[in-house]
């Protein structure tokens, strides 16, 4: 297990190194940032002053030197357009992030195991071939065009919900949270549907296949035969099965919630993290980007790590590399 | 084919694919007005409603929706169907060479396939616009680096069943060369599989090029594809003109359903586990 961990940690390190490579040597070819953040009527002198205060005077290599140094004590640069820590600013926003993708889990999870138990038991049944339906569609729905539609339906034509922003914060060791008032929830509660639609569908079909291969093995007949109720078959035997690969499935959606956040954040203005690498990206405040990157690269190799000790845990069958040395 | 057509929906999506992909190719000889053609718009007749001489109502410039969206789907098909093609033929053959080569070779390959996979494609794909900036050509290069991985995992499992058979030690002994097995033997061998990955990655390549357009991060405004006219409309949608990026979005609806389903269709058909 020791030995497992800690090849992963290595791995981290290099695809961190490739990373930021990557994004560093890509951003700066993109555009002049002091073009942006200085006034149009500044004359060369003070643009190379501007330049030269923000580092930027000097050749990449050595920038992304600086940037390494700095990074290896937590230190991600300055970002230009708010003129404090990237790190800084990209952690403030991270609360938000998280509060929404965990709301978005919450609902896809507290649906969709039930659904696709439902769909996968009794697949000849009308209500299941609905709710399968059901799935594809919010399958093939772009996520970006579902926001536009329930902010039409909810906020526009109904008046039901506020379409935009986040709800008032309460701290929670010194964290502000904003689902846990009602008043919160009613602006979280759009967006967070939007994140969970395509999450949502995923896990319907993936519980409903998995309830169909398993219930025709033999430990389920054995179980059957014993003349176990059929409560405790489907509720102990057969849903133990079935969590194994969901498990990896919904810590590896966790991630890709938080990546899809860009997407629903930009739509209902939330104030997290994606939201704001989006913004970032059109002003050129590359430290921001950059860092975010790299936060979210980071957050991404702890949670895959997180589920495969998991996994490993869950299904003793399972043998992490490096651990039979 | 004749399995496939025993399933009255697939055979419905298969038909209403068929009808986008022509209205994509023939789009400058069916749409009512060229979109484009500056000369053509008459501003008196922007943001209209559905109905009378424009059936899907006007954009901001007053531009016909309807030849707007003909317009856009030969975009986003384009660029779906070109960065699927492209990464099939990439990813299939590192994967099938993975595969045939064994070893080490085949062991780092599979660890950067891991690796990537296990981040999300926007995310991916975020990194990749960050660093190359926009256009067609930057778009499909993005889409095609996001889809790769997928195809490649996929052409390893199928190669490695088929590198154990007679078939392959027979051309082996025959003398011929690597690039031949790999490509003659192979390859096609490998290929059921990897067309049912392709649907579904085309299908997933024109949701994520609609997603990056509509962030601002896709296509350039010169070719709007069906992302861009959703991102158009926006604005207008507050003040409850909804058609604007209402039906572009049906139209990307109709296009990734209608794929998703014919792909649900082949993969159920090439899944021996599943008892029929």
């Amino acid at each position: 297990m020791t030995v497992f961990i800690l090849r992963r940690l290595a791995q981290t390190l290099l695809v961190l190194l490739v990373t930021s490579a990557l994004v560093f040597g890509g951003i700066y070819l993109v555009g002049n940032p002091i073009e942006i953040l200085v006034n149009p009527a500044a004359d060369e002198m003070e643009k190379a002053r501007a330049a030269a205060a923000l580092g930027l005077d000097r050749p990449v290599l050595e920038q992304y030197w600086v940037f390494l140094k700095g990074a290896a004590s937590g230190d991600l640069g300055m970002s230009f357009v708010f003129g404090r820590p990237a790190l800084e600013v990209i952690l403030e926003r991270m609360p938000a992030t998280l509060e929404l993708a965990f709301l978005a889990m919450v609902m896809s999870v507290g649906i969709g195991i039930p659904f696709g138990l439902y769909a996968g038991l009794y697949p000849d049944r009308i209500s299941s071939k609905a709710i399968m339906a059901g799935s594809i569609l919010g399958f093939s729905l772009p996520t970006f065009w579902v926001g536009l539609l329930l902010i039409m339906l909810f906020a526009v034509q109904l008046g039901w919900l506020p379409s935009t922003g986040r709800g008032p914060t309460d701290d929670v060791f010194g964290v502000p949270v904003s689902i846990l008032s009602i008043e919160g929830l009613r602006y979280a509660f759009l967006p967070a549907l939007n994140l969970a639609l395509f999450k949502l569908s995923l896990i319907i079909r993936l519980t409903r296949a998995q309830v169909r291969e398993q219930a025709l093995l033999d430990y389920i007949r054995f179980a059957r035969a014993k003349g176990l109720p059929r409560s405790r078959v489907i509720g102990v035997h057969l849903l133990k099965n079935i969590m194994i690969p969901l498990v990896t499935v919904i810590g590896l959606e966790l991630g890709s919630v938080i990546a899809f956040a860009i997407v629903t954040e930009s739509i209902f203005a939330w104030p997290g993290m994606g939201k704001l690498v989006i913004d970032s990206m059109f002003q050129l405040d590359r430290p921001v980007v950059v860092a975010y990157l790299l936060v979210v690269v980071v957050m991404f190799i702890l949670i895959n790590l997180t589920v495969d000790i998991l996994y490993a845990a869950l299904d003793p069958r399972v043998r992490l590399e490096g651990s039979r040395a | 084919m004749r399995e496939f057509l025993r399933s009255r929906i697939a055979t419905g999506a298969l038909a209403v694919l068929g009808l986008v992909v022509l209205v994509a190719l023939f789009a400058p000889w069916i749409a009512p007005q060229n979109p484009y053609d500056l000369g053509k718009l008459d501003l008196l007749d922007s943001r209209l409603a559905p109905g009378g001489k424009y059936v899907l109502g006007t954009d901001g410039q007053g531009r016909d929706m309807l030849s707007a969206i003909f317009y856009g789907l030969r975009v986003s098909l384009l660029v779906g169907v070109a960065s699927g093609l492209i990464a099939l033929a990439l990813g299939g053959l590192l994967g099938v060479s993975a595969a045939y080569a064994g070893g080490r070779a085949e062991q780092l390959l599979m660890r950067v396939v891991d690796i990537q996979l296990g981040f999300p494609a926007i995310l991916v794909a975020l990194i990749l616009i960050a660093v190359l900036g926009k256009g067609v050509d930057k778009i499909i290069i993005a889409l095609v680096c996001v889809q790769w991985a997928y195809y490649a995992r996929t052409a390893r499992s199928a190669a490695i069943v088929e590198r154990g058979k007679e078939y392959v030690d027979a051309a082996r002994s025959l003398g011929f060369s690597h690039a031949r097995i790999v490509l003659r033997h192979l390859l096609p061998n490998a290929m059921p599989p990897l067309i049912v990955v392709g649907t579904v990655q085309v299908a997933h390549a024109i949701a994520l090029e609609a997603t990056l357009s509509f962030l601002g991060l896709g296509l350039p405004t010169t070719e709007p594809s069906l992302g861009l006219l959703i991102a158009n409309g926006y604005e207008y949608l507050l003040s409850g003109k909804y058609w604007i990026s209402m039906y572009p979005g049906v139209a990307l609806l109709v296009t990734i359903l209608s794929i998703n389903l014919v792909g649900d269709q082949l993969r159920d058909q090439f899944n021996p586990r599943l008892a029929r």
